[in-house]
Order: C-alpha cells, then structure tokens, then sequence
C-alpha cells in the first residue's frame, strides 16, 4: 500500500505530466524525514506531521519545478532521466550529511500500536491504518481526475497542451499544482511507510526499481494502474520471498518483463 | 554530423589520448592499477557511447553485458579451469553477444520508459542471479581465486599492474578502432538517421529493427570484454559490476564527457575516475553532491559535456573538430 501511496504520486507526475521522473523517491525520503525529524525534535504529534511532510514536500516541490524542472519538459528522455540521477546523488549526499547513516527513527503514536481484531484475526493496527488512509487518498484522487473541473483540464491539457492553453487554461500554472500534487503524495506516502520502509540516506536508490515498476507496469497517466500493479507486485514480492526464498526478487523482474512485452504501454496504460 | 560526408581520415587530435596513455605509463608507475580501470571504462562507456550516442537506444542496464562479461570470465577459470585470456575473452564476449542478441531482438521493439525499464529489469535478474547462484557465482563474497594465464605465454600480470595496463591498453585501442570504423561506415550514417528520425529512416526503407538489434548486440559485446578485462586485472568479480549503479556510473562519465562524440568516452571516465579516486574514500557526502551537481549542471546548460565545451569554447579547437563532432 506504501508502494501505491508513494508510486501514485508518480504516476500524477510521470504519467499524467509525461516527465520521467526517477528522482521521484528523493521526494518520499524528504517526507520520511520531515516526519521524523517533526516528531522527534519538534514533538509535533504524528497526524501534524503527516500534513507538514506533505505541505514541506509540497512547496520544496514547487521551487525545484520552477527552477530546474520546467526547463526540461520539452527535452528529450535522456536528458530527463540524466537530470533526476543527479538529483538523487544531490538529495542521498545531502541526507547523508544531516542524517548520517542511521535510518530515521519513526515514534509511532501509542493509539497506531499495537493489535486490532479484524474478522476474528489479528492485524497490526498501523498497517490496518495504513490500508485505511492510502484507500481514502485513493477514492478522492480518483474522484479528483475524474470528476472535477481540475482534473478535466489536467486530462485536457496532457492530451493536447496547445489546444488546452488557446481555451484559455494557464497549462504552466497547473503543471505546478500537479506536480506539486504528485510529489506531496510522493512525501505523504514516505512519511507514512517510514515504519516499514526505513528512511536513509541510500531510499531514492534502493526503492527507486520498485516505484518505477510499479509505474511501467500499471501503464502511464491512469491511476488504477498503479493501484493494480502496486498491490500485484506487492503480493508477489512477499509471497515469493516467503515460499520460494531462494528466487528472491526474480520473479518480479520477470514479472515486469513479461507484463512490459505483453503489453508495452501497461496493463492500463493509453497508447500514445 | 558524422559519418559520411565527414574526412574520415585519423587527425592528429585523435592521437592524443594514445600518446597521453603511453605518458601515463611511464611517468606514473604507481597508479597503473588505477589506469588499467580507467582504460576499462573508457572501453565500457565506448561501448555505451554506440547504442546511446550514435543510435540513440536509451539504456539502464548496460552493466547487464558488462557484468556478465566479467562473470563469464571468471566462472570459465574457476569452474573449466581455462585459464588463457584469450579464451576468457572470447568467452566472455560470445556470452555478452548471444545475451545482446537475445535481450535486443526482443526489448528494442519497445521505446522510451518502456525500453528504459526493461533494460533495468534485464540487469536487475541477472544481479538477483549473481546474487544467489552462490555455487557459481560466490554470491555477495565476490568470485575470487580467478587465474589468469601470462599472456601469449609471456607477460605475466605482475603486481604493478605494467601487463595489466599494456593489455587494456591495446584491447581499448583495437574496440576504439573498431568502434571509429562503424560510426564513419554508412552503418553509422544509419544510426544516426534512426537517432535523429526513426519515422524517416523507416519510410526510405532502412532496416531500422534489424539496424538496432545489430548494434545493440555488438555494443554488448564490447562491454562484455570491457568486463572481462576488468575480471583478469582483479582477478576477482564482485556483484558490483551488475544492476543499477554500475549502469548509472558508466552513464554519469559518459555524459560528462559528451555523448554522441566518440571522444566523449574517453574523457568522462578519465575525469570521473580519477575525482572519484581522490575524492570519494575521504569524503562521500561531498562526492555525491558534486557530482550530482555537476550532472544536472551538464544536463542543463552543456548537453555536450567536457568536450561540447570545448568546441564552444576553443574557436580553434572547434575548426578542428567540428567535421568529427556530431551536432546533437
């Protein structure tokens, strides 16, 4: 479910906006540490500092957009993936240097411990949280492209950008928002995970196959996609390392071959 | 542009990195370890430079051939006990080819992030492979105890690394020329087109599949010796060599040193290389952030890299040059 939270902020970016975004796990280690260091040094309590990993994630995205992002939505693949390699080296050394090496420390509130009975059977209750949370971020994200105005021009403006800026809508200004969008999920959903997907200096780079194929797979620019192939790739990475341990991470890279030559656009994705 | 229309006669410019390599070797003894990886990469980002560069295949898993290069020389003196260079070499660029072969006739009727993820899935299971055929491989310990035979009968690796540095040496020198001959052939004036214009070279007729599945399988083959060399001068493979980061490295020197220019190939490694020796055993952090920097700054403002620079910066250099630098 984390996969999802953090991977459908980069489904809005890469998908919606057509960015390559690699760097999109720099913005969910931001949110994981804002979390941490919120309720550690601060004692902010821990719903506070979910908002304020989203906002801080929010606006730091914002400045990164205007400043460097938008100077390379019209150039080429390369040049985009490049550009968000070096950011991850930048934002892992800049961790590195706050942080150190330890993972972030995550103090979970007392009420989010411990188990709760659901259908006779015992759960975490963080994790039933967590799949609470991530289904409510779900249902209004899906309401919000769907069924709003915004959502209407962001679609608009994806499918065709210059008829969508001569009806008269500021393309670039809702570029920002979206993006803006993205990367605070991309915050939110490292703030929340930083329990089960410790937060270091090494996060961009460890995780970053996983967002991506979590994006490739569900097919770019719809979010049921993600959301399908988050939870497909989720299953079948802990059901395999669990039964057949010794195959290991394989069989999700087979997975993710067999689904991409199946299907080069996704298992959601539109043909361009 | 290049190819084609351009002399493709050797200028004298392209002697230098020759004459620098021999200058190296005897003027700086101590560092010839450091040089013969150096030479390594310069063959590897060679490699690259041909699918990335000249047929404009974007990759993510490049260290895939590499890697497995290394590993398939290692694994035929550990395991058949073949302990002739040659044979390791071959070995290891047959392996490199057929997975180039095989990978490419199937991944390249894919683009962009597709393409991109499937070239980083491939290198991914073959990590994940190295990783856990322990037998084979050693798994995270590394494969040591490879031996390596003197070469010809003659030159023993010694411990200064002088046979070590001489052999990639005249190994990158034989793939650099190898590599010039393609880029100046009518193949590369292909390539080119397929880089620039893929609709276009498909409506005048070109074989653009097969044009790509050729040159993606002989850039493979390339970083498959690349690997073998880097296995016979250590004499030992580590899972370094496969996954990700070893793709983003060779990627990061390549860019820095100007993509699509032949020469770039040689410069980025060399300038890498060295920084990261100096800089990265005292202070990572720092490492990172430089050149993390300095990647975007090259993204952003000299998509050429060293060398783009230097044409725009050298009117001189640039009268020279400019026939053999392909405008991107």
């Amino acid at each position: 479910m984390i996969l999802y939270v953090i991977s459908v902020g980069l489904s809005v970016t890469m998908g919606l906006m057509g960015f390559i975004n690699l760097a999109h796990g720099v913005f969910a280690m931001a949110g994981g540490f804002i979390l941490s260091t919120a309720m550690a040094r601060f004692g902010v309590p821990f719903p506070l500092a979910l908002v304020a990993a989203f906002v801080l994630v929010s606006l730091g995205s914002i400045f990164l957009e205007k400043t460097l992002y938008s100077r390379l939505y019209a150039r080429g693949e390369l040049s985009q993936v490049l550009f968000c390699i070096g950011l991850i080296l930048v934002s892992m050394a800049v961790a590195r240097l706050i942080y150190g090496n330890l993972a972030a420390p995550v103090f979970l509130p007392d009420y989010l411990r411990g188990q709760v009975q659901v259908l006779g059977r015992d759960f975490p209750t963080y994790r039933v949280y967590l799949i609470f949370f991530s289904s409510i971020i779900i249902l209004s994200l899906w309401i919000g492209v769907e069924r709003t105005r915004w959502g209407a021009m962001v679609r608009a403006a994806v499918d065709n950008r210059g008829m969508a800026q001569s009806v008269g809508i500021n393309t670039k200004r809702l570029f920002m928002i979206t993006f803006a969008l993205g990367s605070g999920l991309a915050g939110l959903g490292g703030a929340l995970g930083a329990d089960i997907l410790p937060v270091q200096w090494g996060y961009p780079f460890e995780h970053l196959v996983y967002f991506l194929i979590v994006v490739a797979v569900g097919g770019l620019g719809s979010l049921r996609g993600p959301f399908v192939a988050a939870l497909l790739i989720g299953i079948a990475d802990t059901a395999c390392k669990y039964w057949i341990p010794a195959l290991g991470a394989f069989l999700v890279y087979a997975a993710t071959i067999a689904i991409l030559l199946w299907r080069p656009q996704g298992l959601f994705g539109v043909r361009t | 542009m290049s190819g084609y229309s351009a002399d493709t006669r050797i200028r004298w410019t392209e002697w230098l990195p020759w004459v620098a390599a021999g200058a190296f070797f005897f003027l700086l003894p101590e560092y010839l370890s450091l040089g013969a990886r150096i030479l390594i990469f310069i063959l590897f980002a060679l490699s690259l430079d041909l699918i990335l560069g000249y047929a404009g295949i974007i990759t993510l898993g490049h260290s895939a051939f590499f890697g497995l290069g290394a590993y398939t020389a290692g694994i035929v003196s550990t395991q058949l006990a073949i302990n002739e260079p040659f044979v390791q070499l071959a070995a290891a660029a047959a392996v490199a080819a057929l997975l180039g072969v095989a990978t490419g006739a199937v991944i390249l009727r894919t683009r962009a992030l597709t393409l991109l993820m499937l070239t980083l899935a491939i290198t991914a299971i073959l990590l994940e492979v190295a990783n856990k055929a322990t037998w084979l491989t050693g798994g995270a310990d590394g494969l040591s105890g490879v031996k390596v035979d003197p070469i010809l009968g003659f030159f023993r690796f010694d411990l200064y690394g002088k046979t070590a540095f001489l052999y990639c040496l005249i190994a990158l020198f034989l793939g650099w020329w190898v590599v010039r001959r393609l880029i100046y052939s009518p193949f590369g004036a292909m390539l080119t087109g397929i880089r620039e214009n893929t609709t276009r070279m498909h409506a005048i007729g070109a074989p653009v599949y097969w044009r790509l599945v050729l040159v993606y399988t002989i850039s493979a083959t390339i970083a498959g010796i690349a690997g073998a060399l880097l296995t016979q001068t250590n004499q030992f493979v580590g899972l370094n060599v496969l996954g990700l980061e070893p793709s983003g490295d060779i990627l990061v020197m390549l860019i820095l040193g100007g993509v699509g220019r032949l020469y770039g190939a040689f410069i980025g490694p060399v300038v890498y290389l060295i920084a990261q020796d100096y800089l990265a055993k005292q202070y990572p952090e720092y490492w990172y952030f430089g050149i993390g920097t300095l990647l975007i700054a090259v993204v952003l403002f000299a998509p050429g890299g060293i060398l783009g620079l230097m044409d725009k910066w050298l009117p001189f250099f640039k009268q020279k040059s400019s026939a053999r630098a392909s405008a991107r």
